[in-house]
């Protein structure tokens, strides 16, 4: 790893100068980015951890009945919080990783580096407004491609807002070694309709089944998928699946994801 | 940058770089290798310690993060007088290591289990201990050990 001057700014002002630094990266529990700086893929100038920003951490209820959760939030913190207001992101938070990443891994840190088979980035495609210290960025304009989102230099997700569905749920089929999803999908039923999120198997990154968000919309129902097949076009091939594999998968998931959502 | 610490009810302190990882600080400043480093990628859990109460893996913490915190080594976890704690004890009555460098991992992430869930079935202690990784495979024995020092009856389980 090169080295690099860390600072720890203790309010998001603070922070947001720090990271006006030329080469200056943020740094939420680490979990990616210091494995990714031991093997050089990123050599910031400065690190900016986030971990000192107090009104950055923490899970909250907002006026329109959204679940509000701090950038710099761990995971084992969502999966204790969320359990009673929205258990499928409880859920999804308490199965990341192994407990001791979940102690230290930030919401946050996952949605601003956009891993292709992260977890977080399906529940947020599935309702949530990503908020920065400079904008809100509704999660359809966020994700634009493997590891690649909204976020310009210098911009901090500060805060995630979830819309708490009527019925939800996530179900990943886990690559055993890293425990990311070999492929994952989260539905969400809403009032207006459903929406269905897919990690872990497209090229592109996170995507929104619509043949399925139509389907369900309609009757959300197991059965309502019958006859759908997500297309293996554009999907992962790896050591751990194909492209078809993986298409296969999102049918699969998707309709276990329907049928555990409550 | 100075940081200072608590680590096993001291304050002890001492000159890091940025880049520096609480595992070498822990390791190589303050003499504390009883702390292992495996694989260095996050995947082993050989270098678990306990930060603010927290099971973390201290090769994937910076030095500097931990400034100000209080940290737990396996070298903090004997009793007062020198004895094996409970855990530990379990670990050597149950075989729960076999080369043991996986061990100190496995003690501290056993401990941050017991302290959030005092009675843990079988399957939540394998469930906990997924992200430690013992390459002699002797998770039976870990598993046994750790059910052991929760103070439940270990006579039917694993180790077959």
């Amino acid at each position: 790893m090169y080295n690099f001057d860390f600072v720890k700014p203790k309010t998001l002002a603070e922070a947001t100068a720090a990271m006006a630094g030329e080469e200056a990266q943020a740094l939420g529990g680490g979990q990616t980015l210091i494995p990714s700086l031991k093997a050089r893929l990123a050599s910031p100038t400065t690190l900016v951890s986030l971990s000192g920003i107090k009104e950055m951490v923490g899970v909250c209820k907002g006026d329109d009945g959204s679940l509000c959760i701090g950038g710099a939030t761990p995971h084992a913190v969502v999966a204790a919080e969320a359990a009673k207001t929205y258990p499928a992101l409880a859920k999804l938070a308490g199965g990341i990783g192994d407990p001791a990443v979940r102690n230290r891994g930030t919401v946050g840190g996952s949605l601003a580096n956009n891993d292709p088979a992260a977890c977080y980035p399906s529940a947020a495609l599935a309702s949530a407004t990503v908020v920065t210290n400079r904008r809100r960025i509704a999660a359809d304009d966020y994700f634009q491609g493997m590891f690649t989102t909204a976020l310009e230099a210098g911009e901090i997700v500060t805060e995630v807002r979830f819309p708490v569905p009527e019925k939800a749920a996530y179900i990943k089929f886990e690559q055993p070694a890293s425990r990311f999803a070999l492929t994952g999908v989260f539905v969400a039923k809403f009032k207006d309709g459903v929406r269905v999120a897919v990690t872990g198997a497209s090229e592109e990154g996170v995507f929104r089944w619509a043949e399925a968000e139509a389907a369900l919309s309609k009757n959300f129902s197991a059965a309502a998928l019958a006859g759908l097949a997500a297309s293996a076009d554009g999907m992962i091939t790896d050591l751990h699946g194909t492209a078809a594999y993986r298409a296969h998968l999102v049918g699969v998931l998707t309709r276990r994801a329907v049928e555990a959502a409550a | 940058m100075k940081v200072t610490m608590t680590v096993n009810g001291k304050s002890r302190s001492g000159e890091v770089e940025g880049r520096t990882l609480l595992v070498n600080f822990l390791r190589e400043t303050l003499n504390l290798t009883g702390t292992h480093v495996g694989c260095d990628t996050s995947q082993c859990g050989a270098c678990v310690v306990h930060v603010n109460g927290q099971a973390v893996k201290s090769c994937t913490m910076l030095a500097a993060e931990a400034d100000g915190a209080d940290v737990k080594t396996v070298e903090g976890m004997a009793n007062a007088d020198g004895s094996l704690s409970v855990i530990q004890q379990a670990f050597q009555d149950h075989h729960g290591l076999q080369c043991g460098f996986c061990t100190p991992g496995m003690v501290m992430s056993a401990a941050a289990l017991l302290k959030e869930n005092p009675k843990p079935t079988e399957a939540e202690v394998r469930h906990y201990l997924e992200g430690n990784i013992c390459r002699c495979t002797g998770y039976h024995n870990i598993v046994k050990a750790v059910m052991a020092a929760s103070g439940q009856d270990v006579s039917n389980i694993a180790a077959e």
